[in-house]
């Protein structure tokens, strides 16, 4: 194709491309905004519904937003129950869940992306495979074990079966290989020791996953359900899901009372998603790093 | 000294990868010896986690599925019994199972397209046109994967309560009378399917984005000169180089879907009629209400197996047509 005759053609072809574009830009913007409605309907129910008053949670039709707010429904669920407690027992298994894999999973990660050691392609198969074993493989005799170590209703038990993830060495690993050798190499040279170079220089240079680690075990232990569900009895050992699972599948308990229950999902679902809105850029990072082996 | 260490470990070493400073020999560079013992110390704390843990268990949930396994054996674990394939045997009698294994199925063949195509579209509305919201409806599409599931469930409990329920006001906007959406047996699950694509769709989102961005802006500019419509390019361009993207969102959504479990548990409890019970939920009440831990140790690996085999057919399925 010469250039004479090209240009005739290309002419207006580059011109329609962004008038294309920009016509279907109102379109793309009505569709989004009317999906982003219907995301966020549900929580904007929440919200407003945990401020009714109870002839306005059971108003028909439906008061879509409250004309007196009240603070009501928080108050009859904190005494009922006692979500203080609920969230300290939630905090605390999130915090040592999250600092065991910050630690362990780096160290693997380390291993596997930067040692050369016998076993380690093992290692790495048995970490891949790990990732797509499902959970309620391991509940039920997971039960027994720690019952015959007497950790149910313990912090223990809570924590150590997710002490470290598949997952999290993986995310490690990938990171860590973009680490150039020559670095570490360099540090061998001038005499030092494995521990220094995986503490001191390669830990430093991964922060950006060590956060986005972080983020991920600290919220999934934070909405973690089944393994809680089972390893607690003594209703001081819940975590917040569980308190507020066991809270609104009880019939004699919740009542059927939509206000503390939208109270309870207001407190659990608000630090979430200002925590996520802060730190939103880590999330989508974290799932693609995932993604893209 | 170096030499005779690589020759020592020739052999055994064969597999691995080249050894990174083969042509440096002065220096202190450390020999093989210390890597492999630096790569077991850095190895070992997530290994015993992983046997004590994760190994351990997923092997006694096999053996427990062959004996009689109950309450008293959880703290006299030897007592079981060996019966063979005897609870297999009897899953498949089993009508309550059956029914499980046919909801959990219902779930995944109706929610998981569903989930990976309006993560797509909204990934190529995202794509297309949109700079500056871009964060935005990114953070607003994905705000429910992050949230608590229980709570969230609880809160979809009460948008579909048929007397002053969310969508029961919709309805009464417009003259019509909600049903009970969780209350029929017909319309429990696909309930519980919208609210998990609701819940799921941001995660597939972010997949399909930043598969869409590895895509060189050069192949579309190309396709764009030669007069190719928004369709067209959609078409042969953008699905073909998005297809590993498409296989590895519908592979996870697969394997989240076929463990569904805290949606029924929280929002009806499997019923009514058992038409919302799932095989995770089915399992959980056989194992940890009635106590049948061998019976419900057989039905993990049901669905265990039901996992490995779909996953292994989608990987093998969506790879053939990639040619």
């Amino acid at each position: 194709m010469s250039a004479t005759s090209s240009k005739a053609p290309v002419e207006p072809l580059k011109s329609r491309a962004p008038k294309q574009r920009s016509a279907s830009r109102p379109v793309v913007y009505t569709l989004l905004s009317l999906g982003l409605l219907v995301m966020s309907a549900p929580f904007l129910w929440m919200g407003l519904s945990a401020f009714k008053t109870q002839s306005e949670l059971s108003a028909s039709p439906p008061v879509w937003i409250p004309t007196e707010w009240t603070l009501e429904n928080f108050r009859q669920l904190l005494d009922k129950l006692d979500l203080p407690l609920y969230f300290m027992n939630s905090v605390i298994v999130a915090v040592l869940v999250t600092v065991s894999n910050l630690v362990f999973c780096s160290m693997l990660g380390y291993a596997l992306a930067k040692l050369n050691f016998v076993g380690r392609n093992k290692i790495f198969g048995l970490v891949l495979g790990a990732l797509m074993v499902p959970g309620n493989l391991m509940l039920l005799p997971l039960f027994v074990l720690m019952s015959k170590l007497q950790l149910i209703d313990s912090y223990a038990g809570l924590v150590l079966p997710f002490a470290a993830g598949a997952f999290g060495v993986f995310l490690m690993r990938q990171f860590m290989q973009s680490i150039p050798d020559e670095l570490l190499e360099a540090a061998r040279m001038d005499g030092a020791s494995e521990w220094y170079i995986f503490w001191r220089i390669v830990m430093p240079l991964v922060k950006p996953a060590l956060a986005t680690l972080s983020i991920f075990t600290f919220l999934g232990s934070w909405n973690n359900f089944v393994w809680p569900l089972i390893a607690t009895n003594d209703p001081d050992k819940y975590t917040l899901p569980v308190a507020l699972a066991t809270f609104a599948t009880d019939p004699n308990k919740a009542g059927g009372s939509n206000g503390m229950l939208m109270a309870g999902a207001f407190l659990i679902v608000l630090p979430v998603l200002v925590v996520f809105i802060a730190l939103q850029r880590h999330f989508t990072q974290g799932i693609a790093t995932a993604g893209m082996k | 000294m170096s030499t005779t260490t690589e020759k020592a470990r020739g052999p055994r070493k064969a597999g691995a990868a080249p050894s990174p400073a083969a042509g440096g020999s002065r220096g202190r560079k450390p020999s093989m010896g210390v890597q492999n013992a630096a790569g077991w110390l850095f190895s070992t704390p997530f290994l015993v986690l992983f046997t004590v843990f994760m190994a351990f268990p997923i092997l006694a949930t096999l053996v427990m599925s062959f004996t009689d396994f109950g309450l008293r054996n959880v703290t006299r674990p030897w007592e079981a019994e060996f019966i063979g394939f005897e609870n297999y045997v009897n899953l498949f009698g089993d009508e309550k199972f059956l029914k499980s294994l046919f909801n959990t199925g219902y779930f995944v063949v109706i929610g998981v397209p569903l989930t990976i195509g309006i993560g797509l579209v909204v990934a190529v509305l995202l794509n297309n046109g949109i700079d500056r919201a871009r964060t935005f409806f990114r953070v607003g599409f994905y705000a429910p994967v992050v949230t608590t599931i229980v709570a969230v469930a609880v809160v979809w409990r009460f948008v579909l309560d048929p007397s002053d329920g969310l969508i029961a006001g919709l309805f009464s906007e417009v003259g019509w009378t909600a049903p009970d959406f969780l209350g029929s047996e017909t319309l429990a699950m696909p309930s519980l399917i919208v609210m998990a694509v609701w819940r799921n769709v941001g995660t597939v989102m972010v997949l399909f984005i930043a598969g869409l961005q590895a895509i060189p802006t050069e192949v579309r500019e190309a396709a764009k000169l030669d007069g190719a419509s928004v369709w067209q390019e959609f078409r042969s361009i953008t699905i073909p180089l998005l297809r590993p993207t498409v296989l590895y969102a519908t592979v996870i959504t697969t394997i989240g879907y076929l463990n569904v479990f805290e949606e029924p548990f929280v929002m009806t409890q499997g019923g009514p009629s058992d038409s919302t019970l799932t095989v995770s939920l089915n399992m959980y009440r056989e194992g940890f209400n009635f106590f049948h831990m061998g019976y419900a140790s057989a039905m993990a690996y049901v669905l265990f197996v039901v996992i490995m085999g779909i996953t292994v057919l989608q990987l093998r399925l969506l790879k053939d047509n990639t040619k």
